[in-house]
């Protein structure tokens, strides 16, 4: 049984571990500096099919598919899916799974996504709901434009704020039995936060506040303090968000600097590839955990790492409506090996 | 968080960088100017073929409106835009491309549910502002005449 260390701070007493992940990207995330970190990059935004929406599921759909492959199982063996993304009622996950059969939980986190489904997969495994659990996300820079802003096509200025929305899909199969793989030993469950950014062009903002605020509880419910992790990584805060993170938390009395990565600031060269802020998206950190992140820990090169993934739980019609943008961030605390 | 919404207001300020207007407000100007300018020379290339005046004005906002939607189409327009900003969305040509994009991008919904019902959704604000000032205007003008008359 977990134990709970603090309000939403969880270790995790059996272990979970990532036995196989996978990431999938498009040509632009393909082109930028991670480009080569990709089990997969996809030439055609559509992925071979008629419409923005089935591509997305289609990318996330190849993803768990080669997640599985990697961890050397497959659908039939897989106890339960959970994934999500930022089309209307989680679309690009529910078409991706209708193929498989897995019994299903469907999470919308917004950008969090990824966390939230590792976080809530190790519990159940932890807990003894199963073997194997996948958590997997998506996101493509076409629907999130559509759904959220603009027409592709239409002729507008984005602002030095605005983040581009990666086409990037992340899986990870987890599972209880299986060793020499990137363990997962704790969870900080993310509360929502809000100080009151309302620019939907500033996403980074938005977050950054959530993310603080989770890091602060992990650090204060663990009694760790930054030295002790190779990397701390944020899914998608962006350039700016980024920087207020480190304010943030420094504020609390928490320096992670040296040790800081954000998933939006590695994934485009922002001057060649004119990305303003850097990615965004659900896919950003979940693609960069998967093809970055997690070879790294289990080759040894990061002994102990945070992930917070990073949502800004952004509706249009509320932003019209003068509200603000709540942000929410999951973290879950990944390690080499055993103790 | 024991941070006020004010203080991470100041916060943003000192971080986040801000739109090089010094760039974009003269971009804008010459691109603006351009696409006016060509609107000249098709209005006056139309009168030298013997169009009256007010046609030749009607045949000139067509040719425009027509070259915005094939740029559009082409994908060109919204990398002009990029750098032209406000030069390419305040005339007539930043509203065929509101139009047109809006159709693209419905496509895949359908003729009647998609392209039909969204075709204005960027470009409805300015037919029912733009009409309903003209009325105002109308009004205006009418008082304006009575007590001068």
């Amino acid at each position: 049984m977990a134990q709970a260390l603090a309000r939403g701070v969880l270790r995790l007493e059996r272990p979970v571990y990532a036995a196989g992940y996978a990431a999938v990207a498009g040509k632009k995330e393909g082109q930028g500096p991670m480009g080569k970190c990709f089990d997969r990059v996809e030439e055609d935004s559509h992925f071979g099919q008629e419409t923005w929406e089935q591509a997305e599921s289609r990318m996330q759909q190849e993803t768990i598919y080669l997640a599985m492959q990697k961890a050397g199982t497959k659908p039939e063996d897989t106890d339960l899916i959970l994934a999500g993304d930022l089309i209307n009622q989680c679309t690009s996950s529910t078409y991706s799974l209708r193929p498989f059969g897995i019994p299903f939980l469907g999470l919308f986190g917004a950008c969090s996504t990824m966390a939230e489904g590792l976080a809530i997969g190790s519990l159940l495994l932890e807990n003894g709901a199963g073997r194997r659990a996948a958590a997997a996300t998506s996101s493509h820079f076409s629907t999130a434009e559509r759904q959220f802003r603009y027409p592709l096509s239409y002729g507008g200025q984005r602002p030095p704020s605005a983040q581009w929305t990666c086409t990037a899909s992340g899986a990870v199969v987890l599972d209880r039995e299986t060793t020499d793989a990137p363990r997962i030993r704790g969870v900080c469950i993310g509360k929502i936060t809000d100080l009151g950014v309302c620019d939907a062009n500033n996403m980074g903002a938005a977050m950054a506040p959530a993310a603080a605020d989770t890091l602060t509880r992990w650090f204060q419910g663990t009694g760790t303090t930054p030295a002790e992790y190779d990397a701390i990584v944020t899914g998608d805060l962006g350039e700016i968000g980024g920087k207020l993170l480190l304010d943030l938390v420094m504020k609390q009395g928490y320096e992670i600097h040296p040790k800081y990565h954000d998933c939006g600031v590695l994934m485009f060269d922002g001057d060649r590839q004119d990305t303003h802020a850097g990615g965004s998206g659900c896919g950003c950190g979940g693609s960069l955990l998967c093809g970055h992140f997690l070879p790294r820990v289990k080759s040894g090169e990061i002994r102990r790492m945070l992930f917070m993934a990073t949502g800004a739980l952004m509706s249009p019609m509320l932003i019209q409506q003068g509200e603000s943008i709540p942000g929410i961030a999951h973290l879950i605390e990944i390690v080499c090996g055993e103790e | 968080m024991e941070i006020s919404p004010e203080l991470y207001q100041d916060m943003q300020d000192e971080i986040a960088p801000k739109s090089k207007s010094y760039i974009n407000i003269p971009m804008a100007f010459v691109s603006g100017g351009l696409i006016c300018l060509l609107g000249e020379c098709i209005l006056n290339l139309l009168t030298h073929f013997g169009l009256e005046q007010e046609a030749a004005s009607a045949w000139t906002s067509v040719t425009l409106v027509f070259l915005s939607a094939l740029l559009t189409g082409l994908g060109w327009y919204e990398r002009i835009a990029k750098h032209a900003g406000a030069g390419t969305l305040v005339p007539i040509t930043g509203f065929a491309n509101g139009v047109t994009s809006s159709a693209i991008e419905a496509r895949t919904e359908g003729w009647i549910l998609g392209v039909g019902a969204k075709i204005f959704t960027i470009a409805g604000p300015v037919i029912l502002y733009g009409t309903a000032a003209s009325v105002v205007y109308g009004l205006c003008l009418k008082l304006f005449q009575m007590f001068t008359a």
